[in-house]
């Protein structure tokens, strides 16, 4: 169990680390839309590859920052009901939903997400805008996320084991 | 496998839904397991092809290019920002002051601040904690009635979800798929009324019951009397000015059509920091906080959309798009049926369900039933996002009156809270009635551009993206010319 709680601790601090750096894209991004609205009142300009980056950028925010939002626990939830349950049967609620549902669809997104991606990748794909920016990065990105996501998902599940270990000792 | 007949899963996967979302598993999470868990009896009916599933990736991919969506971040972070640098202390502080000398002031700058902060910060929770700490002590100490300070309180920091630029309309305009800047024009007037009508009750108090809500004493005031006066017009030129400034940067450019929502909430996010710098608040622990807030705010938004999909896969393929329009559609009353039927739906929902998810998992559903009956979807929209409104406010699940809860003084009953919110409850409903009743409330402008009515005359809306709630075939072309 000591063992798994330490690769527990290595997923939370890689999420810690990505969400807080991917936090930082939001500043650049909106710096970035900021300016593209300028320029384009200003001088009638507008390039096709500064709009895109600005959703690549914000893709990449909340794709990579999904892992760093489920260990903060701040996907939302609904506790009007759950707050009575015991902290036992949270734990329990959450290993069967994520060993259940979650890892299987986050295993589904990773294997499809990245044919998706590797065929934008063969065949070079980019933007059908012209100065449009390429694509196949983006597309990863949806790899990348779930894979951190699918990550801080054992985490969790190895957190709550640990919790009901913990209660079943003493 | 014993088949389940077709008809029985729509229904069925609402209850495990249902299931799902209360037993405390994260909303996100809980769609997609829903979705994924009828997807495979589904596939095991032959009802679809696992093809739609390996489409996840694609549709994904659709919710990234969203421009509508990349809104979202900007107005949280100008938000948090705004928020983080004091902007509601400073407002409550300076608004109080002005207004302290007149019986209900109080009140009064309550209602004014909760209204500016909504058109600028639009965080519910933000308005009403900071205000529940900075204003009610005061409005308690000097002999506020309890259930009115609280009702006030709870009711103008609740205005966040109704004035633009609104959360709520950014995601109600995207499920919905008109524009943004229709879904603001048309929610200005409603929510500027019903700013009037909580102003025009704080009147009929302090004319009713003179003690109430009495004026502040002499000693109150810092700013005393008439000599200085100079003291005062300062703090309104820099209190007051800098947040009303970024109002009508932001909203008036996207009114005029000059920007779309997507880039005034960038200059507005801009326009914060710049603020934040002027006031020299701007630090490198603020931007954290608030890249950080916005990062998880958007994860967890972005998610429920991406469940929601999921689920709106499956739900299509067992026919659950014709289930609601059956169940919807037949109601006796045609179409005021469907519309008192849905406004109902809304309120009981709203008293368990957050906007983000009502908005995803809902409005997709209604949507094509509201096409049918030839309803404009912007009116609609705007009599939902009032009425998801008022059920912030009712008692005993409403998210406002849980939020001023943590901040009040114990010796405060919760009882008093509850009393204090029901003559809000009952203005926002009449507001619903009149929006109702008068749909031209809800205003249009032909410089924003707007999906019309198929019934109306088409003007050719040059450029304007859809959003294609249509349904899954239709392919995602990123789009850009908003």
């Amino acid at each position: 169990m000591n063992a798994l709680l330490a690769v527990a601790k290595c997923i939370d601090w890689l999420s810690i680390k990505v969400g807080r750096i991917v936090g930082w894209l939001i500043l650049l991004t909106t710096l970035v839309s900021a300016y593209n609205a300028l320029v384009r009142k200003a001088f009638d300009y507008s390039s096709n590859g500064l709009l895109e980056i600005q959703w690549y950028l914000f893709s990449a925010v909340f794709l990579l920052g999904a892992a760093y939002t489920l260990q903060q626990n701040a996907h939302v939830r609904i506790d009007v009901v759950s707050n009575r349950f015991s902290e036992r049967t949270r734990a329990w609620i959450d290993i069967a939903g994520h060993v259940l549902f979650t890892l299987p669809l986050i295993g589904f997104v990773v294997v499809s997400g990245w044919e998706f991606a590797s065929a934008s990748f063969l065949v070079n794909e980019y933007s059908p805008d012209s100065g449009g920016l390429i694509r196949w990065p983006a597309k990863a990105l949806i790899v990348v996320g779930f894979v951190l996501l699918g990550l801080q998902v054992c985490s969790e599940i190895i957190k709550k084991l640990a919790i009901l270990k913990q209660r079943a000792t003493t | 496998m014993t088949a389940i007949p077709v008809e029985f899963l729509p229904p069925l996967m609402f209850v495990v839904l249902l299931v799902f979302m209360i037993s405390g598993f994260p909303v996100a999470f809980a769609l997609a397991a829903n979705g994924l868990l009828f997807g495979y009896v589904a596939i095991e009916q032959g009802l679809m092809s696992p093809a739609l599933l390996q489409a996840l990736p694609d549709r994904i991919f659709g919710i990234m290019g969203n421009d509508t969506l990349l809104a979202i971040p900007f107005f949280t972070f100008m938000g948090l920002v705004l928020e983080r640098s004091g902007m509601a202390e400073d407002l409550l502080e300076t608004i109080g002051q002005l207004f302290g000398k007149v019986r209900g002031g109080l009140a009064y700058a309550v209602v004014l601040v909760g209204a500016l902060l909504a058109a600028t910060t639009g965080v519910v929770a933000a308005s009403v904690i900071s205000m529940g700490l900075i204003s009610l002590p005061i409005m308690l100490k000097y002999g506020y009635s309890q259930s009115v300070s609280t009702g006030v309180i709870a009711a103008s920091g609740t205005l966040a979800q109704i004035i633009p630029p609104s959360l709520v309309l950014i995601v109600m305009a995207d499920q919905l798929g008109v524009s943004v800047g229709a879904m603001y024009q048309g929610a200005l007037i409603p929510s500027l009324m019903l700013v009037a009508l909580f102003m025009l009750y704080v009147f009929v108090i302090t004319r009713v019951n003179k003690n109430a809500l009495p004026a502040l004493p002499a000693e109150a005031l810092h700013y005393g009397d008439s000599g200085q006066g100079v003291l005062i017009a300062k703090a309104v030129v820099f209190v007051l000015l800098p947040p009303l400034a970024l109002v009508f940067l932001v909203l008036g450019t996207i009114f005029l059509g000059i920007a779309t929502p997507t880039e005034g909430g960038a200059m507005g996010a801009v326009g914060a920091l710049l603020i934040a710098a002027c006031k020299k608040r701007l630090n490198l622990e603020l931007l954290k906080q608030s890249l950080d807030s916005t990062t998880k705010l958007s994860c967890f938004v972005l998610f429920i959309l991406i469940g929601s999909t999921v689920f709106g896969l499956t739900f299509r393929a067992v026919e659950g798009d014709l289930w609601v329009e059956n169940l919807m559609g037949d109601l006796p009353g045609g179409e005021l049926g469907f519309l008192i039927a849905v406004q109902i739906l809304i309120f009981v929902l709203g008293f368990f369900l957050d906007f983000f998810e009502i908005a995803f998992i809902v409005i997709p559903l209604l949507v094509p039933v509201a096409d049918k009956l030839d309803i404009d979807l912007v009116w609609f929209g705007v009599m939902i996002a009032m009425n998801m409104q008022t059920s912030f406010l009712t008692p005993p699940f409403g998210f406002s009156l849980f939020y001023l809860k943590s901040v009040t003084p114990k010796f405060v009953k919760t009882i008093e809270m509850y009393k204090g919110a029901m003559p809000f409850i009952a203005l926002q409903l009449l507001m619903t009635v009149l929006i109702f009743a008068f749909p031209d409330l809800v205003s249009r402008d032909k410089k924003v551009q707007y999906q019309d009515n198929p019934l109306e005359l088409q003007l050719p809306t040059e450029g304007y993206g859809e959003n294609g709630n249509q349904g899954e075939q239709q392919p995602f072309v990123p789009s850009f010319s908003q």
